[in-house]
Order: C-alpha cells, then structure tokens, then sequence
C-alpha cells in the first residue's frame, strides 16, 4: 500500500536529527567502478541471442511526402532482414513528461534529416551499408521557410506583466535596450541514443537510453498502440541526458515495430550524425533586454522579451525569460515571448532550458547596465533584490543570493580586478565578470520503495540516473534514515516494474526521488519505533543498532523477516505559497588576444546555494558540469543549419565545439552555502543539475568585456565576433 | 561501408603498382574509415603498406632529414632532431588533432588528408569533389569553414592539415615513388592541385605513386619559428586560420621571412609578395599589416568567411609579433628560436 504524501507544509529537518551521518558526505558513486570498469551495461552493450540490426534512414528533403520506398533497391545485400516504416514511426522525440506518442507524420517529410524508415539486417555493417543506399522517392512540396527572422508563422504569447513597464522605463534616468541572440544548441551527450527491443508475446521489453521511464513507458505503448502494461522499459545507465533523452525517440519505436515484425530482437544505436539530425535541439533565441533605473542603480523598469522556434506540431517553447522573471524588482516588469515555426530539426528541453539562454542576455544587461551607472555590478544586484517574487507576490522559500554575491566576491578577489582594460600579458588583455545564477525548482510526482531485511536494505524506484548521483543520494538517504552503512543498501533503478518515479529532468529528480525515499524509509522507522516501545522521535538508528525507549537492540533482530514500505510525494500548498529556485553567483577571469580575438578562461568561480547538498561530491561535480556549458554557450557551442533546407550542418563533435580539456580553466572552484529549504520538500533539498550552467556564461562574457571593451551580444564569442567587437569598442 | 578487398603490399613498388582506380592505401586510417563508414569514399580494394619498414623511420640526408611516409605524427613531433632543428614542424602538429589520431596517423596520409567541408562529408549534398558534375551545395550553404586562397567556382573546401603548413613554410619536399620503383620530388606547395573544374583530382599523384617520404632541407640558423593556429575552440578543432613564420632578423631588421597558411586554402598557401614585403624591413605592426596587406589582395570570400579577412591580417601580425620578439608567446606556444 503506498502512502502518498503532500507537500502542504513545512517538515521537521529529519535529516538533520538522524546520526548515521552520511548524508551530505562527498561518498563515491557505487556504480562508479562498473562504469569505468565497462561493466555498466548501458542500452546499446550486449545482444540477445538472435538480435538484428537496425540503422535509421533519414529524409534527404525538407519538406514533402515519400512517394516510394523501395527496398528492392537494398535486398541484393548480404545478411538483408526488412525495410521498416509506417505509420506508427516518430518524426521526433516526445517532449518531456507528454506521457503520449510525438507526432507521427506517416509518409509526410516535415524537416530534411527525419528519420523516415529503419533498416534491420543480420550485422550492423550491412545495415549501416542498406541505410546509405536505400532508394527513396518523394513529392517535394516548395521551398521551406529555415530561418526564424523570416518565418510568416510567428505564434505571439500573452506577455507576462507586473506594475506598469512603460511608466517605468519612461520615469527611469538611465535607460537600456540591447538585443541579444544565442545560437541553437546539441545536448550532445556521449552516449548516442539507442535501444534493443524484445518481443514476448504481445509484451515489449526495451532497453534503452531514455530518462523518464513512468512518461517513456506510456509514450511508446501509445506510438505502438499497446496497452501500457504491456510494456517494460530498463534504462539502468545512461551515457548523460541533458534533456536529450526525455521522451520516447524514433529509434526506440523503430527497434520495437522491427522487432515485432521479424519476431527477433532488434539494436539500433543512432550515428552521431543522427543524434544531430533527430533529436530535440535547443532553439537560437533573439532577446531584447529593457532595463531602466534610477542614478543610484536602482531598477525601475525590466522588460526581457525572446523570440525562439520550434517546428509545427511541437508545443515547447524555450522559457528563456523565466529567471528574469524572480531575479530582480522593478516597479513595472514585461516578458513576451513570440515563437516562429521553422523548418529545423525540432526544439525541446536541453540542460537548464530557459536560464541556461536567457540569463546570457539578462546578466550581460545587468552588466551594462552597471557599466552605465558606474557602479560596481555586484553592487547593482544586490540592491535589486526583490522582497518577494515581483510577478506572483510569492515569498522565497531560501534565498541566500545576497550571500552568495557578497562571499564569491570576496573569495575571488573581486575588489583587485582593476580598472576594464587595465591588465595585460604580453598581447593578452585579461579581466573579470560575474553574473547571479538563478534556477526555478520544482518537486514532481514520485514514488519509491525501500525494503529493509537482516541484510540491509533495498531501494527500487524507476528513477534514473543519468550521470548525476542518483544511485549515490538515494542509497544515502536510505542508509541515514535507516542508521546502515552506507554499503549495506541496494539502490536499483531504471526499471518500469519499481515504482514510477519523477525521473530525470528539470533538476527535480533528487527532490522528487530522494523525497520519495526518505518517506518509504521514514514508515520503516515508524514500523521499528513502534516495535521498540518508543515515540518516532526517541528512536536512534546508528549502524545498525536501534536504540529508544531504554533499549538496544540489532536492526537485524528487530526487523525479523523484512520490512517493505512504499512511499509517493506530490507538491501540496507550499509551492503556491512559496516561490523556490536555487541561486548563486558566478565568477570567471579571462585573457582575450589582443589581435587574434581568442578567449581563454583563466579560471570560474560558483558560490551557489542550493539547500541540503546529499552528496557534495556528486552535486560539485554537476556545478562544475554546468559551469563548463557555461563556458561552451559563451564561447564555442553553435548549431549550424544550412540556410537552404534547415539541415544540420555541425552533425558531429568535430563541427561542434562542446568545450575541450583546454577550453576548461584548472581552476574551477565551487563553494555550497548551508541551506534547508523547509517549503521545497521533506527532505529540504534544491535542484542542483542546472544551477551550475545558469548564469555561468554571461560571467565569462562579462569578463571579456572587462579585459577587452568587446561587449558580445552574438553568441558563442568565436574570434571573429570578438574581433567585431572589439572594433566597434575601438570606434 | 561497403565491402572491399584488402591486401597487404610486400615493397613499397608493390604497393604502388596496385593503385588503380577504385583502390585505396590505407595506413593509419584515421581519415579513410571515417569517409569508408559514412560512404563518402567507397573504395573497392584497400592496399596495407603499415607493414613496410622502407617506408619508415627518420633518416639524415644531407643537412636535412627524410622522414619516412609512415612515420606517425606522435613520432615525428617528439623527434629530438626535429625539435631541435625544425621546431615549427612539431608544432603544427601538435596543434592539430588528438594524442590518440596523433598515435595512428602517419606523415603520408597527414598529407592526402581529404577537406573536412561539411557538405562533402554528407552524401546527400552536391559535391564536385566527390562527384565531379554533380555542384557544389557549399557555394550557397553554411561556409564558415571554406577557403580563401585559390578556390574555384566548382570548389571552395580548404585543406584542414596543420602539419603541411609547417611543411610548407620549412621548404620541404616530397618524395613520391611509381611502380616501377623510380622516385620523384616535388615541394609540399606543389603536392595538392587547385581545384579549378576536377576538384576530385586533389593532388599531382598519378596512378600507381605513393608518397615515401618527406625531405626537410638544412635548418635555418638564427631563425624565429612560430606555429599561431586560431580556431573555434582552444584544442580539437581545425584551423580558421593557421600561420606558420620562420623569421630570421639582422640588425634589428627582418632579413628572412617564410610564411604559410593553413585553413585559407585547398593546400598549404604562401605568397611570396607578402613574404618580400617584410625583407629588410625593421619590426612593427605597420609593417606587418602592410604584408597583411599583400596577402589579401588574392581573397575571394564566400559570405561566410568574410571574417577571415581581418582574422587572417591579425593573425598574421600576431604571429609575426611572436616571431620577431616584440611579444611573449600566446601560453603553450613557446617561440622556437634556433641557435646559431
């Protein structure tokens, strides 16, 4: 029986009281040596006996419909099984959490790389060779609209408001409006997306490399057209996500009509390039930032509107203006967003969507800004820090900006950085910048079970990990509530028969799991209290020892048999009571080439708070993740897409530039504030996965502009834009 | 990839007499399998000449070096004498590529290295180099990447080698072997054709040569050697602009100047005015720039690499600044300068 819990109120700090004392603790990953050891098995690592092949083909178009596939053209290869296409395959990923199948455009072409069939044959070679050659005809229908400046099909959304902008940019004494655009980015995660499907009678079994399984289990039953229960999906390890691997994609709905089809197993392991080509990027942006303030820096005015795209038949639209919307007060606020449906390989979430874009515009405007008044831009944000969030009126649950301002500040020596332009190394001009870091938090339906038996404990839940910590946090919360350590619990996760958890995305997966956790682990200890004679709150449970209620008894004998509880968590009151976000602050220095235009992080630092930190050194490790796309949307990372047909002209890592060893200073520091958040949920946390990105860019772009006088509103700051820039500084 | 046949040569003369069309060489394969998987090259007979020891090895000839076709490029630019004697060389590249293709790759396939044009490495756009008639998707596509220097209407790709640059700016010569065993030499400047109307026609190797060796001449005493690669990212990227400087001052004046470029053009590029118009001339950034200057006049941009132009002159002064002391060297790029 599952206890459902609702978030409506502030929980005592359990977490804090409890004396196994490994929450928090910088522990190793316990599948860190299967990882590094190739002994994870991930989706596409090992084959069934009798598994097939599959490669996907892509339309060579942009826009149109298939006339012919003809897999005659393919039959005379070796090792041949079937051309597979129809109705039921995908034009693209789901969405994150649809729960439903994405669009499934039958013999339709929407965009030139759609996977439009799969290949399967009896090796990966003769696929991969039946995928190049496969004869496709098609009706072209017309040249496509690409570029989001010149799209007729602009979707306008209501803007968001509060108080009057326009009286208060017209009251303001110092005004500024500046436009900014972001290019399209790849998640561009190591592990290219994959699946192995197996049939069992009407059941489908599927491996794959997906990070939601209770949205991906219903997503692929309703692309197939199945019952749900009929469905099992395991995701153990995933090669990083980034928001890439939210949804149920083509290749897995491929692998398992093929597999039904020819009655065998089926692996299709995407090529890079069809990573590229197929799988949700993040849309360019064009941003207009109005800032308007009094002599003394206070805002008086803050308007920060986007334009981004997506192609017809996908609702997501980039959030880009959503940490503009809490960070700062002003007395009259505006955000609106337009949308341009474009030819393009779809958009959807890639790490931090929305701060992850929009707060390389906000915080380069900040910076501005303060350039303008003269004052010093820590200074300026904290002078602007809104009581309560300015557009919902809602209190902040924690807020250590301020602090975190203030101590990353003083920690990077920010008082000597000097006058802009000031110091130099030989033809390096070098200089510093900050930005405040800020990401919405969210808690998410979740469940978990823990069970607790002489041995230890067993936690199952179909939360995944993607790289992040989950096995590391979830197995700590287990092994503090439960006083056992630390490798006397099991974690297993990534299987749809464990209870459906949050999954991995939006940051919220330690809340929402780890919350699911501790609650399961929290009626076991209820179980024991009432065994020992004692109140909850008189019970110690240290190393697998129970104490309370004058006694002293081996968790092993108390438990007898087993204990099983099953928890769930859904947000209640406190979020329409309080507003939560994790916020920070970062800092970089850099040196910028006097004449060649090149910007090398010298080093970054991120003071951030971010609540209870459950492994702080899983969670150090996804700052300093983020950090580093900090770096890469400032300065390297850019989608290209040919003007012509919206294809993807980066299609692999050699054309796009996520950031190398040497684009990463040696020097990254990242410093955790205490912090409980009491209206977040049970267990006091934040999300952490995001914050490290948001915000971080725009330090660097700040900095370039404090070393060099070249203010980059094009992003990434490639030489050539920084030559520009620098130009027109130089008048 | 497609099937092929594979067959390993027993002498160098064999190897090339087994190179008919169709037929590909294969030695470190860090370029070839790539375009073998993707189809972009679909030879029919790969020829293995990994196993020739001729072709190996760092020699002495003469004051200069003949270094062995497959001799890696991790190998040559740990080679003390290199290091010592032609320092742009190791350089180059080291700025070019990974430790790990650095392990594999080989001098001779360094250099027949095919463009990294984006459109010729996807077989659904027109290509002329790989399908001669068929267009160039590139002319009106996504150029960022394209040539400058000595493109034609029918092809725009630039060579993407770093080490040819360096080759190129060293003097050196290439030693090319026909079947019937007889060698010929020709300069590294002269190895890869303009593309002109047979953009697939990328080198002047006829049928049944391989490449054996390449010959650096005497090292240049007194030199200044820079290496100044600007691209998209600090490391793993290929050049926007690449330039190699061997500079020799006299009297505080530039008495010798050789200069190529990398990433502007379908080889190794020089211009021998913009090289004259440094001789003699005391070092500035004026006279740097007047050079500069020189060089661009044979520009012919696609819309894209429009920014080249400026990035090309600055580079160029950087790198003479470099080259010439009247700065610090940009960090990990250590001015190499050659004893007397």
């Amino acid at each position: 029986m599952t206890k459902t819990f609702r978030m409506d109120e502030a929980q005592p700090r359990l977490l804090d009281e409890t004396g196994q004392g490994v929450v928090g603790a910088p522990l190793d990953r316990p599948e860190g040596k299967l990882k590094v050891t190739g002994r994870a098995r991930y989706a596409a690592d090992g084959l069934p006996p009798g598994a097939a092949h599959g490669v996907l083909v892509r339309a060579t178009v942009a826009a149109g419909r298939i006339a012919g596939i003809d897999a005659a053209s393919v039959s005379g290869i070796a090792g041949m099984l079937g051309v597979f296409h129809g109705p039921r395959f995908l034009r693209n990923p789901a969405q994150g959490m649809a729960g439903a199948a994405p669009v499934q455009p039958g013999d339709e072409v929407h965009y030139h790389g759609q996977p439009i069939a799969l290949v399967v044959a009896e090796s990966f070679e003769a696929a991969r060779d039946a995928a190049q050659r496969l004869a496709v005809t098609y009706e072209e229908t017309g040249p496509v609209v690409t570029d989001p400046a010149a799209s007729d099909r602009l979707e306008r959304q209501d803007p968001v408001t509060a108080g009057d902008f326009e009286a208060g940019f017209a009251a303001s004494e110092v005004t500024l409006d500046r436009s900014y655009t972001t290019a399209p980015h790849a998640a561009a995660a190591m592990e290219p997306h994959a699946a192995l499907a197996e049939w069992d009678g009407d059941r489908v079994t599927l491996r794959g490399a997906l990070q939601m399984l209770r949205f991906n289990r219903q997503e692929l039953a309703d692309s197939l057209g199945i019952p749900a229960g009929n469905v099992r999906i395991l995701s153990p390890y995933i090669g990083g996500g980034f928001g890439s691997k939210l949804g149920i994609g083509p290749e897995a709905v491929a692998a398992a009509l093929a597999a039904r089809a020819l009655g065998r197993p089926v692996r299709v392991v995407m090529a890079r390039q069809t990573v590229f080509d197929a799988v949700l990027r993040r849309t360019e942006t064009l941003q207009r930032l109005r800032l308007g303030a009094d002599r003394d820096g206070r805002l008086r005015a803050l308007s920060h509107d986007d334009r981004v795209s997506n192609i017809e038949g996908e609702g997501f639209a980039e959030p880009v203006s959503q940490a503009s919307q809490f960070l700062y007060g002003a007395d009259g606020l505006s955000f609106a967003q337009t949308l341009a449906r474009v030819s393009r390989t779809p958009a959807g979430s890639v790490r931090a969507p929305g701060e992850a874009v929009g707060m390389l515009a906000l915080e380069q405007a900040m910076d501005e800004l303060a350039e303008m008044l003269g004052i010093c831009p820590v200074e300026l944000r904290l002078r602007n820090l809104p009581e309560k969030n300015p557009v919902t009126g809602q209190p902040f649950s924690a807020r250590r900006l301020a602090d975190c301002l203030r101590e990353g500040a003083e920690r990077f020596g920010w008082a000597g950085r000097g006058a802009p332009g000031s110091r130099r190394e030989g033809d390096w001009m070098l200089g510093m910048g900050m930005a405040s870091a800020a990401r919405s938090n969210m808690l998410v339906p979740s469940a978990a079970r823990v069970r607790l038996d002489g041995s230890g404990a067993v936690v199952e839940t179909d939360m995944t990990d993607i790289g992040t910590g989950s096995y590391a946090i979830l197995g700590q919360i287990a092994a503090e509530m439960l006083g056992l350590p630390i490798d006397k619990v099991e974690v297993r996760l990534g299987d749809t028969s464990f209870p459906g958890a949050s999954g991995s995305g939006g940051s919220f997966g330690a809340n929402s799991a780890g919350s699911a956790t501790f609650l399961a682990a929290k009626a076991i200890r209820e179980t024991l209290a009432a065994r020992m004679g004692c109140d909850m709150s008189e019970l110690t449970l240290q190393d697998g020892i129970a104490r309370g209620g004058n006694r002293e008894m081996p968790l092993s004998e108390l438990v007898g048999g087993q204990i099983v509880e099953e928890a769930s968590i859904e947000a209640g009151e406190t979020s329409e009571s309080h507003f939560s976000s994790g916020f920070g602050a970062h800092f970089a220095e850099v040196a910028v080439h006097a004449y060649t235009g090149e910007v090398r992080v010298r080093r970054m630092l991120g003071v951030m708070a971010m609540g209870r930190i459950l492994n702080e050194k899983t969670a150090r490790s996804q700052a300093l993740g983020g950090m580093i796309w900090g770096i890469g949307s400032a300065l390297t990372e850019e989608m290209v897409h040919d003007p012509r047909t919206g294809h993807v002209v980066t299609r692999d890592l050699a054309n796009y530039h996520v950031p190398a060893h040497a684009d990463v200073p040696g020097d990254m520091q990242v410093v955790f504030l205490e912090e409980r958040d009491d209206m977040a949920n049970p267990i006091q946390t934040k999300g952490i996965g995001e914050l490290g990105i948001s915000g971080a860019g725009a330090a660097v772009l700040n900095a370039l502009r404090h070393a060099s006088g070249a203010r980059v509103r094009d992003m990434p700051a490639t030489p050539d834009r920084v030559i520009a820039a620098m130009e027109a500084a130089a008048g | 990839m497609r099937a092929f046949d594979y067959v390993r040569a027993d002498s160098p003369a064999a190897a090339a007499a087994q190179l008919e069309e169709g037929t590909s060489v294969i030695a470190g394969g860090t370029n070839l399998l790539d375009l073998m998987k993707i189809q972009v090259m679909t030879p029919s007979r790969l020829v293995d000449i990994t196993r020739l020891d001729a072709l190996r090895g760092i020699s002495p000839a003469g004051e200069g070096l003949r270094i062995g076709a497959l001799v890696t490029n991790a190998e040559l630019a740990a080679d003390g004498r290199i290091r010592e004697g032609w320092p742009l060389l190791s350089r180059a590249i080291l700025a070019g590529a990974s430790a790990q293709i650095r392990n594999k790759a080989t001098t001779g396939g360094n250099l027949l290295q095919r463009t990294r044009c984006p459109y010729f490495y996807d077989t659904a756009m027109a290509c002329n180099k790989r399908s001669p008639g068929q267009g160039c998707a590139a002319a009106e596509g996504a150029g960022r990447m394209l040539a400058i220097f000595g493109t034609s209407e029918h092809c725009r790709a630039a060579h993407p080698s770093d080490m040819a640059v360096a080759l190129a700016a060293l003097g050196a010569q290439v030693e090319i072997l026909s079947a019937s065993g007889a060698t010929r030499q020709v300069p590294v400047t002269e190895l890869h054709r303009l593309p002109g109307d047979r953009p697939d026609r990328e080198t002047v190797l006829e049928a049944g040569e391989i490449i054996a060796a390449v010959h650096l001449p005497a090292p240049q005493p007194q030199t200044r050697q820079v290496y100044r690669k600007v691209r998209d990212r600090a490391s793993y990227a290929f050049a926007l602009v690449s330039v190699a400087a061997v500079v020799r001052l006299e009297e505080g004046r530039i008495a010798e100047a050789s200069l190529a470029f990398g990433g502007v053009a379908p080889r190794p590029w020089m211009d021998p005015h913009a090289q004259e118009t440094l001789i003699g001339g005391v070092p500035g950034d004026a006279l740097f720039a007047r050079a500069a200057d020189r060089l661009l006049e044979q520009a012919d941009c696609h819309p894209d690499t429009e920014f080249k132009l400026p990035l090309l002159r600055r580079s160029l002064v950087a790198a003479l600044r470099e080259a010439t002391g009247m700065t610090d060297p940009a960090p990990g790029v250590e001015t190499a300068r050659i004893p007397a």
